[in-house]
């Protein structure tokens, strides 16, 4: 995404492109971590773990903003959870539909979507104040932003932890595989190495590191009556 | 071991297969609350609580669910379980230790989207836990939740003293630091079989 086009291009494109790089969910936000870790062990992992959350996303965004004169504000996040939950129940039979083989690699992860609080946070900071159409396409920016990182992660791990990419095998067979990348701390370190990386390039950039605030989490206001 | 041993499955869900550092689950709260140890303990305290009383009712309304065949409502009716559960302890914070409330704060009502909860709940069902394994299984898991997240807080405190680059900033070294954390509960492995 060059600078130019977000300049010249309507408010919509630029609400679109936020998403994907400059307002990343998660390596800018650091939204809807569990998934990220837990699942991207192979791009074929990601790329459905990232297709099902942008389902959630469009669909639950979609729906919150329209109905967002009608939800009264003290059950607000109850009400975007129920909406949210629905959605996920609705991919959990999908996929379990299309492939079985997919559903039981991605286990209880895709029922987990519903607590992924880059989609409440979405829900509540953006859905819930903005117009239908605006939403929806915020929404897709963040969900392709989201599948973007999803598919870098995995995509390293996969090719360090078994020489292969989508099934493919890269490195001859004589390369040792990293077994540790495929298991849990892999996760952690790719994403920790991703991070230092692109705040590396942001501060030969700009000066300055992209993420000041990284370290603040999921942004649901906290404001709930009780 | 026997996998199905009450000790087994607390000792799995607390160590071997720690629920941050090896499921990955409830990593919001592990990065966002482990910059202090006091909220670090005061948050794991709060998840164990919630975890253990919204696993118990799950069990039973799994029952219910299971008996007029409507198991495509489990989600809906879990996260509903675990909001109502997060709103009680809110209550019972703000009247028994208001100042335990105002240190909480914001992360209080997050608890409601800590997948490590839902987690337990939706394990423990695909598991087919009894009451008593589903009560054990909860327990560790709020267990091995705040070891990690004290861990971690522990780590933190003393990185704060030390002269860092600028672009280990915000959660760059938190992530490191989990992955050293998370190889190291990987020599839990060897006590037995993933259960």
């Amino acid at each position: 995404m060059s600078k130019s086009t977000q300049k010249e291009a309507p408010l919509t494109m630029d609400v679109f492109t936020a998403g994907i790089w400059k307002e990343n969910p998660v390596f800018v936000m650091m939204l809807g971590l569990c998934p990220v870790l837990a699942v991207t062990n192979s791009v074929e992992n990601s790329l459905a773990m990232g297709a099902a959350s942008i389902f959630v996303l469009v669909c639950s965004n979609a729906l919150v903003s329209a109905l967002r004169n009608f939800i009264p504000k003290q059950v607000r996040i109850t009400t975007y959870i129920i909406i949210i939950a629905t959605f996920v129940t609705l991919v959990d039979y999908i996929i379990q539909a299309i492939s079985l083989d997919l559903y039981n690699k991605l286990g209880a992860f895709i029922q987990l979507i519903v607590v992924n609080c880059l989609i409440l946070g979405r829900a509540e900071a953006f859905a819930s104040k903005n117009s239908f159409g605006k939403s929806v396409i915020s929404a897709l920016g963040m969900g392709l932003g989201f599948t973007l990182a999803l598919v870098m992660l995995g995509g390293v791990r996969e090719l360090l932890g078994a020489g292969q990419l989508l099934g493919y095998q890269i490195f001859s067979l004589n390369f040792e595989p990293w077994i540790v990348m495929i298991l849990p701390p892999g996760g952690f370190i790719v994403l920790g190495s991703w991070l230092l990386l692109i705040n590396y390039i942001e501060q030969r950039r700009t000066g300055k590191l992209i993420a000041e605030d990284a370290a603040s989490h999921c942004t649901v206001s906290p404001t709930r009556s009780s | 071991m026997n996998p199905e041993s009450l000790s087994f499955i607390f000792l799995s869900a607390f160590l071997i297969n720690n629920f941050v550092l090896a499921l990955f689950l409830g990593l919001c709260p592990f990065v966002g609350v482990s910059a202090k140890r006091d909220t670090a303990f005061n948050m794991s305290l709060a998840t164990a609580f919630v975890m253990f009383v919204s696993s118990t009712c799950a069990y039973a309304i799994n029952l219910v669910l299971t008996h007029f065949d409507l198991e495509f409502l489990r989600l809906i009716s879990y996260i509903a379980l675990i909001a109502s559960s997060v709103q009680l302890v809110e209550m019972v914070l703000k009247k028994f230790s208001p100042a335990l409330f105002r240190a909480l704060g914001i992360f209080l009502p997050l608890i409601t989207t800590n997948c490590a909860i839902l987690g337990v709940a939706l394990f423990q069902t695909s598991r087919g836990y009894d009451f008593l394994q589903s009560v054990s299984f909860s327990l560790g898991a709020g267990a091995g939740f705040g070891l990690a997240i004290i861990l971690m807080a522990g780590l933190r405190e003393k990185l704060e003293l030390s002269n860092l680059p600028n672009i280990t900033q915000a959660a760059a070294l938190s992530m490191m630091l989990a992955g050293i954390l998370s190889l190291t509960f990987m020599g839990f492995a060897g006590l037995g079989t993933t259960a």
